[in-house]
C-alpha cells in the first residue's frame, strides 16, 4: 500500500512513534508533567518551606532561620477563632449547597426534557461566566437595607420576622449585608454550580433500571433513595463538596465585602502577606486548609464515598 | 383456574405512538406465558405495565384479582428479571439477593439465610461476597433470578433474560428455567423476540405486532395454524402466497401459507397442490438444503433432506421444478 507520508524521514519518525508507544507517551506527557511538577508543586513546596522561616516582629524582616513558631502561633486563641469561623462557614455552605443542589440535579437528570436540561445547564453555568467580584458586589446591593430582599420582606409584611432573625446570635447582624447569614447566602450562591454539576454527572451514570429494580423488589421511594440512589451518587456529592468546602476555606473576597468584621483564613493570609509582609505566618495559614481538606477526604473515604467508584 | 394477570383493553400511548394498543389477555396461575414479537412490538411495554414501571393510558390491569392499574411496583406481588440484570453495583451478591427481604423488614438473620438458600438454588453458593462486576454474564443472570425468586413472587416477569448470553449458555439456561418453572409452580411471563425460545419453553405464546396481539395460542397451534400472515411469517419460516399466484393455485385470492418443509418435489397421492417455478438458489445447511424457487413474481423456499437426496439428485440452479404439497398443510390467512 502507498504511504500517505511521502517524506521518508517524517515517515520513519511517525512509524517509530507508532511502534514505541512509551516514547509517544513520554513526548505527550512531558510538558504537562513539567508544568505540574515544577510550576505547580514547586511553588506549593516553596510556600510550605517559607512557613518555617522566621519573621522578626521588630525589623519586620523575614530571615531564613527555620522555626516552628508560625505553627505555634496558629493555636493562639485569636487565630484558632479564625480557623474555626472559616471551618464552620465552609461546612455550613457545603451542607446547604448539597441540600439545594441535589434536588436541582435530580430534576435535571430524571425529569428534564432535552430542552429543559439545556435550560438548566445554562442557568447553572451562566453565573459562572460573570466575574465573581462583580457578583459579590451585586449581592452587597441585594442584601442592603435599600435592597430587593428587604423590599420583598416589607411587602410581605415580614420585616419583623427578618429583624428578629437578625437579632439571633452568631448568624445575626445589623443588616443582612453585615450578618453572617448574608455572608452564608452569598457563599452558597457563588459555589452552588460546583455542587450541582458533579451531582448531576453522578446521577446521570445511575441507570434508571436500578431504581426500577429496587421498587420491583418492594422498596418504597424513600428506601430506594437511601439504599440505592444516594450511595451511588455519594461520590458525586463528595466531589462537589470538595469544591464548595475548599473554595470557601480559601476565599478572601466575600468575607471582606459581606458580613461582619472578623478575619477568615483567606483574609488573614491576604493581610499577612500584603499589608504586614509576614510571609511565613501567611504560609503557615495556607497549610490549614490543605490539612483540613485531607482530613475531610479521609472522613469521606471512611464514610464509603469511593466504594461505588 | 385462577387468573394471575388480566389485561382488559389496555393501551399505552406515547404521544402519537401506540406502544400497546387495546390489548386484552389473561394469564392463568402457574402458566409459562411468553410474549413474542419483533423489537418495538409492545411486548416489553406490556411486561413493564405488569411490573408497574409504566401506567396504562387506558384499560385496566388485575393481578390475582387486585386492581393494579395504577399501583406502584412495590405494591405488586410480581418480581422482574431485567434484560441487563440491573444488579446493584455497590452491593455484593448476597446483599443484592437479600435486598427485597431487607426492604420488607424481614429479620436480618432470616434475610441472609434465605438469600444464601436462593444462591444455592442457582448454583452460586460461594459467590455471595463478590460484587456483581466480578461475575460473568451467565452468573449475573443467575443472581438476578435468585434476587427475584427469594421474594417468592406469585408471578415472575422475565424481560429477554437470555438475550445477552451466547448460544450454548442460552440453551442451558432455557432448560434450567423450564425446570425451575416446574419446581416452583408459579406463573412465568417471558418476553422474547426469539421464536424458537418461545416455542420450546412456553405453555402459551402471545404474538405481538405494532402494539397489538396477533394471536395467543399454544406453540403447536401457532406453528401449525397461524391465523395471520404476520404470525405465519414470524413464527418459523413460511411461504406466504397471495394475490394472483393464490388465484392461480387455489382459484381464490385469499392468502395462504405453506411451510418450506411441507413442500415436496415428489408427486405423491396426497400432494394435490402444485405449481411450477424455476430454481434460483440452493443453500447447503448441513442436514438439509434450502432451495429457492421463483414462481411468477414470488420466491418460494423449500427444504430437501441431504440424507434422502445425494448432491446429484438435488435440483440445479436455473432448472424448472414442479413443487407439490398436500392441501391439509396449507393455512388460510385472515386478510
Amino acid at each position: 500500500m502507498q504511504s500517505v507520508i511521502s517524506n521518508p524521514a517524517l515517515r520513519l519518525f511517525s512509524n517509530t512513534l507508532y511502534r514505541k508507544n512509551n516514547l509517544f507517551l513520554f513526548l505527550l506527557l512531558t510538558p504537562p508533567l513539567l508544568w505540574f511538577g515544577v510550576v505547580y508543586l514547586g511553588s506549593l513546596f516553596a510556600l510550605l518551606w517559607q512557613s518555617f522561616y522566621t519573621f522578626d516582629d521588630f525589623s519586620m524582616a523575614v530571615t531564613n532561620d527555620l522555626t516552628l513558631a508560625n505553627y505555634r502561633v496558629l493555636f493562639d486563641s485569636t487565630n484558632l477563632d479564625i480557623i474555626l469561623r472559616t471551618l464552620t462557614m465552609a461546612v455550613a455552605v457545603t451542607v446547604a449547597c448539597a441540600c439545594i443542589g441535589f434536588p436541582i440535579a435530580y430534576y435535571m437528570t430524571r425529569y428534564g426534557s432535552v430542552r429543559e436540561k439545556g435550560f438548566f445547564y445554562i442557568a447553572v453555568m451562566l453565573p459562572m461566566w460573570a466575574s465573581y467580584i462583580v457578583k459579590t458586589y451585586a449581592w452587597t446591593v441585594i442584601l442592603s437595607q435599600e435592597g430587593i430582599l428587604y423590599f420583598i420582606f416589607k411587602n410581605l409584611g415580614l420585616t419583623g420576622a427578618l429583624e428578629s432573625l437578625l437579632q439571633l446570635p452568631i448568624i445575626g447582624g445589623n443588616t443582612l449585608a453585615t450578618s453572617q447569614l448574608g455572608r452564608f447566602i452569598v457563599f452558597t450562591y457563588i459555589w452552588l454550580p460546583f455542587m450541582i454539576l458533579p451531582i448531576q454527572a453522578a446521577l446521570e451514570r445511575v441507570p434508571t433500571n436500578l431504581l426500577q429494580a429496587s421498587a420491583d423488589l418492594g422498596a418504597r421511594p424513600a428506601q430506594t433513595f437511601r439504599k440505592i440512589l444516594f450511595p451511588l451518587v455519594f461520590p458525586g456529592v463528595v466531589a462537589g463538596s470538595i469544591f464548595t468546602f475548599s473554595l470557601t476555606l480559601g476565599d478572601y473576597i466575600i468575607p471582606q465585602l459581606i458580613g461582619p468584621s472578623g478575619l477568615y483564613i483567606g483574609t488573614m493570609v491576604y493581610t499577612m502577606q500584603g499589608s504586614i509582609g509576614n510571609m511565613p505566618l501567611a504560609a503557615a495559614f495556607t497549610v490549614v486548609p490543605i490539612i483540613l481538606i485531607f482530613l475531610y477526604l479521609a472522613l469521606a473515604k471512611r464514610a464509603g464515598a469511593f466504594n461505588a467508584l | 383456574m385462577t387468573i394471575a394477570v388480566e389485561f382488559t383493553h389496555v393501551s399505552r400511548h406515547y404521544g402519537n405512538i401506540k406502544a400497546v394498543d387495546d390489548v386484552t389477555i389473561s394469564v392463568a396461575e402457574g402458566e409459562f406465558f411468553s410474549m413474542l414479537g419483533p423489537s418495538g412490538s409492545g411486548k416489553t411495554t406490556c411486561l413493564r405495565l405488569i411490573a408497574g414501571f409504566e401506567q396504562p393510558t387506558s384499560g385496566s390491569i388485575k393481578i390475582f384479582g387486585f386492581d393494579a392499574t395504577n399501583a406502584p411496583p412495590y405494591e405488586r406481588e410480581v418480581n422482574t428479571v431485567f434484560q441487563d440484570y440491573a444488579l446493584f453495583p455497590h452491593m455484593n451478591v448476597l446483599d443484592n439477593v437479600a435486598y427485597g427481604l431487607i426492604v420488607k423488614g424481614v429479620a436480618k438473620n432470616e434475610c441472609i439465610s434465605r438469600a444464601e438458600r436462593a444462591l444455592e438454588q442457582v448454583a452460586l453458593a460461594d459467590y455471595g461476597k463478590r460484587k456483581p462486576g466480578e461475575l460473568s454474564g451467565g452468573q449475573r443472570q443467575r443472581v438476578a433470578l435468585a434476587r427475584a425468586l427469594v421474594n417468592k413472587p406469585r408471578v415472575l416477569l422475565l424481560d429477554e433474560p437470555l438475550g445477552a448470553l451466547d448460544l450454548k449458555l442460552r440453551e442451558q439456561m432455557q432448560q434450567e428455567l423450564k425446570t425451575l418453572h416446574k419446581q416452583l409452580g408459579i406463573t412465568f411471563i417471558y418476553v422474547t423476540h426469539d421464536q424458537s425460545e418461545a416455542l420450546s419453553m412456553s405453555d402459551r405464546v402471545a404474538v405481538f405486532n405494532n402494539g397489538r396481539i396477533e394471536q395467543v395460542d399454544s406453540p403447536r397451534n401457532l406453528y401449525m395454524r397461524p391465523k395471520t400472515s404476520f404470525v405465519a411469517d414470524f413464527v418459523g419460516t413460511s411461504n406466504i402466497i397471495s394475490g394472483d399466484l393464490a388465484q392461480q393455485i387455489t382459484g381464490s385470492n385469499q392468502s395462504f401459507s405453506i411451510r418450506p418443509e411441507h413442500i415436496s418435489i415428489d408427486s405423491e397421492q396426497e400432494n394435490t397442490m402444485k405449481v411450477t417455478g424455476q430454481v434460483v438458489d440452493i443453500q447447503y445447511h448441513g442436514a438439509n438444503s434450502k432451495i429457492e424457487v421463483k414462481v411468477g413474481k414470488q420466491a418460494l423456499s423449500m427444504v430437501l433432506s441431504n440424507t434422502e437426496h445425494t448432491e446429484a439428485q438435488l435440483p440445479k440452479i436455473g432448472q424448472s421444478l414442479v413443487l407439490y404439497w398436500p392441501q391439509s398443510h396449507m393455512v388460510m390467512l385472515e386478510n
